[in-house]
């Protein structure tokens, strides 16, 4: 069986890089992908432990499925609505580069 | 309809006729002359039946026609207002209703009814004429009509009813109203040519110097409210023990200061010395004005009231004894001012003018035929001058209507109502030059023809047969005066040669103009037949003397014995009389028989400063200048501007003001601005410059937001982690 630690050192990476991603990327399209994997981040490192603690499926059969279903649920809606946003926002301001989009600059 | 009732409507259809012009008609002057001249007619009609009326009653005196009603409930009583006709009432009535009627006509013409409008004439100035083109290629400038054609007819209405009223009313206040009334036209048809500025002084100067009298006036009428507790006549003169007691005044009783102070009224109204100032600037007016305001009526108006309450000026005087304070200053105030303003009017060249102290001395004829207790004839020479002054004043305005053609004719710059500028106007205008000669023998009692010889001849006769040799004396000077500048002014303006071209091109003017003075004419005559003394030689025992009997009764039956003047004939003032008036017109003849255009007047040698005294009327005006007017300047601007108010209540406030300003420099600069303000701007810095500092991490960039936010939690992390775990 492998051993857990692996699962949370690549939890960990993906998450490393989702938000480098989210960091660093100038495309909102890619922000948002990133923000996608520190979410299956997330969701790997939920899975992981759960299966680690309850070793055996019958006590606890669908507490960390149930808890990954809802970050699903959350990530897909959060991704329809941020596109939406990109959309809205390339059809006023011709640009997705998260840059250019400073309108709260003080 | 009762003949009461048709006393209370004399007065109103003037009024009414006032009313419709200023409201509705002004615009047309057809109209407007129309609506006077028919309100002054139906006046004149009511006035005439009532006075046929009155004369044929008995006893008119102790019962005159009256009616009363109640107007101001005053507690338990009320104060009565009413109408009444006794036999000084009937013959006002009598030669007001003649007068106003007939100055209304003539006012018609005289303000050029029916002439084009004036080229340059402006509202407020008299017409300067109009050019007119005349066919072929011709023009000449002929009169204009007056521009306020309308006002006027609608201030003389006003005027015809105050007078009405005064005459009609039964009590001193309605009396009191009409007076009033009169003083307001007075000053309107003065100022009636109000653009001009010695017009507008003069109409200030009149009403201001008439108000001095009407002041005293009011306080007896006052006084006499708080003794009797009516106003109405009769019930006044009833109360004679109250009025006869001491009032503790100068120790005369209160009939003799009330009295007076009555009289101090006439003396404004009638223009007597000293108040006189006023009557020969209100020349200025129109020359209707002139003869209906001040010489027909309005001053009569005086003499009307001295003659109402001479019962009350004279109260406790029997025939033969000394006469009381109050009448003895009427005496002495007439004759002064009759033998005064004659000697002025023997040395002015304005032919209004002349007239204008003519009817000051004639005035102070009657109030000094008062003073010596000739009521009747006082009475008497108020009806015959009223109707020779008219006519002169109608006859001077018809002269210098007939100049202004001449002037305009020729373009001449001259005064054409300078009696030098004129001369051989008999010619040009008969019909005036034939009428003023009556109006002009009758003021200087030409002997038995005029109506003015026999009231002057009463008077010199009442003054002579009382005793007063003084007043007699002075009078009859007045007298000689009287004819000497009436003639000279005859002689000036109609005989002789035309000393100027306007004066060769007077013309004689329309019918509307001459009949009324054709008409004052019969009455310059045939007044004075009604009243010839029953003991004058032949002519007394042909007409009786009706005048004395019928005023006579106004006294007498308040008195226990008749008064004097119907007693014993006397030579002496007759022949006097006859003497001054022939004398005097000879020698007006005389003296200006050769006058010649530009001369100096042939008095001014002879009587060498007195005539410069006599043509600057004795300095009179700049006396009061000096001794009135510029020390009530002087209170007004010096004292009571300057010094009082600019001076000290200024003063004052402006102390107040600047320590209120020190104040307040203080607390701004103390309080005000280093602390409220400071703090106020402290605080706007401080906000503003956080924000500013602030303003940096705004980049707007959201990964920033999300780097800062991921490191602030990381630092907050590690910081919780080893604190909590410590």
């Amino acid at each position: 069986m492998i051993p857990l630690y692996w699962y949370v050192l690549f939890a960990t990476a993906l998450f490393c890089i989702g938000l480098f991603g989210v960091l660093t990327r100038k495309n909102s399209v890619a922000i948002l992908m990133g923000i996608e994997l520190m979410l299956n981040a997330v969701n790997v490192n939920l899975l992981a432990f759960w299966r680690y603690l309850y070793a055996d499926p019958t006590v606890e059969p669908t507490r960390g499925l149930a808890f990954v279903a809802i970050v699903f649920v959350a990530a897909s809606a959060e991704a329809a609505v941020g596109l939406a946003l990109i959309i809205s926002a390339y059809r006023r301001r011709d640009t997705v580069v998260a840059e250019e989009l400073d309108l709260l600059k003080g | 309809m009762a003949i009461e009732t048709l006393i209370w409507l004399i007065p109103l259809p003037p009024l009414l006729a006032f009313f419709v012009i200023v409201l509705f008609t002004h615009r047309s002057r057809a109209l407007s002359h129309w609506l006077a001249l028919i309100g002054a007619g139906l006046a004149w009609l009511a006035s005439m039946v009532i006075f046929f009326q009155a004369i044929g009653i008995e006893d008119l005196a102790q019962h005159p026609l009256s009616s009363a009603i109640n107007w101001l409930p005053t507690g338990q009583t009320a104060l009565q207002i009413g109408v009444q006709v006794d036999p000084l009432t009937a013959i006002s009535l009598f030669f007001v209703a003649w007068t106003v009627f007939m100055i209304f006509i003539y006012s018609v013409a005289y303000h050029n009814y029916g002439q084009p409008a004036g080229d340059h004439d402006h509202p407020g100035l008299p017409p300067h004429g109009a050019t007119v083109e005349t066919g072929h290629g011709h023009s000449h400038k002929v009169p204009s009509v007056e521009p306020l054609y309308s006002r006027f007819f609608a201030f003389i209405s006003l005027f015809a009813f105050g007078m009405f009223t005064l005459v009609v009313s039964d009590n001193l206040l309605t009396l009191f109203i009409g007076w009033e009334i009169m003083g307001l036209c007075s000053y309107l048809l003065i100022g009636f040519w109000y653009a001009k500025p010695s017009a507008r002084d003069a109409a200030v100067k009149a009403f201001l110097t008439t108000r001095i009298g009407d002041v005293v006036m009011l306080l007896g009428l006052a006084a006499l409210y708080v003794i009797t507790g009516s106003l109405k006549y009769s019930d006044i003169l009833s109360h004679t023990e109250v009025l006869m007691q001491p009032s503790g005044i100068l120790g005369m009783s209160w009939a003799g200061i009330i009295g007076l102070m009555l009289f101090i009224g006439t003396i404004g109204k009638s223009a007597q010395f000293p108040l006189h100032v006023w009557l020969p600037d209100a020349m200025e007016g129109p020359t209707p004005v002139s003869a209906m305001i001040h010489a027909a009526t309005m001053v009569s108006a005086g003499i009307y009231l001295g003659l109402r309450f001479f019962p009350l000026a004279s109260m406790g005087w029997q025939t033969g004894e000394p006469i009381t304070a109050t009448m003895t200053v009427m005496a002495v105030i007439g004759a002064f001012t009759a033998l005064f303003a004659a000697t002025i009017a023997t040395a002015q060249t304005d032919i209004k003018r002349v007239l204008a102290y003519s009817t000051i001395s004639q005035l102070g004829y009657m109030v000094a035929a008062l003073g010596v207790g000739a009521y009747v004839a006082a009475a008497f020479h108020l009806v015959t001058h009223a109707f020779f002054k008219a006519l002169l004043f109608l006859g001077s305005g018809s002269v210098i209507h007939g100049m202004e053609h001449g002037v305009l004719h020729t373009g001449e710059k001259i005064d054409p109502q300078d009696m030098t500028n004129m001369g051989g106007l008999r010619k040009k205008m008969p019909v005036t030059f034939w009428t003023f000669v009556i109006g002009g023998l009758a003021l200087s009692g030409f002997p038995l023809v005029t109506a003015g010889f026999w009231s002057k001849d009463e008077i010199l006769s009442g003054a002579f047969n009382s005793g007063h040799l003084v007043v007699f004396i002075t009078l009859a000077l007045a007298a000689l005066l009287t004819a000497f500048y009436t003639m000279r002014q005859i002689t000036l303006t109609f005989l002789g040669q035309p000393r100027t071209r306007s004066a060769e091109h007077a013309s004689e003017n329309k019918w509307v103009m001459t009949l009324p003075l054709v008409v004052l004419s019969f009455f310059a005559i045939a007044a004075g037949w009604v009243g010839i003394p029953e003991t004058f030689p032949l002519l007394g025992k042909i007409s009786g003397d009706w005048f004395a009997e019928f005023m006579g009764e106004m006294v007498n039956y308040l008195r226990s014995e008749r008064l004097a003047g119907a007693e014993g004939f006397n030579y002496i003032p007759l022949i006097t009389s006859l003497v001054v008036a022939l004398g005097g017109l000879y020698l007006g003849w005389l003296v200006y028989r050769r006058f010649k255009a530009g001369a100096a007047d042939p008095l001014q040698q002879p009587l060498g400063a007195l005539y410069r005294w006599m043509k600057d009327k004795y300095y009179i005006d700049e006396l009061y200048q000096l001794v009135f007017i510029r020390p009530a300047r002087w209170i007004s601007e010096t004292f009571s501007y300057q010094w009082i108010d600019r001076g000290l209540i200024d003063g004052i406030l402006h102390a107040v003001a600047r320590f209120g300003w020190w104040l307040g420099e203080r607390l701004r600069f103390w309080f005000d601005l280093p602390v409220i303000n400071g703090a106020g701007d402290a605080s706007a810095d401080g906000v503003q410059g956080m924000g500013s500092w602030m303003k940096g991490m705004q980049t707007g960039r959201v990964q920033q937001y999300m780097v800062t936010a991921i490191s602030v939690l990381v630092v907050l992390g590690v910081i919780i982690l080893y604190i909590f775990s410590a």
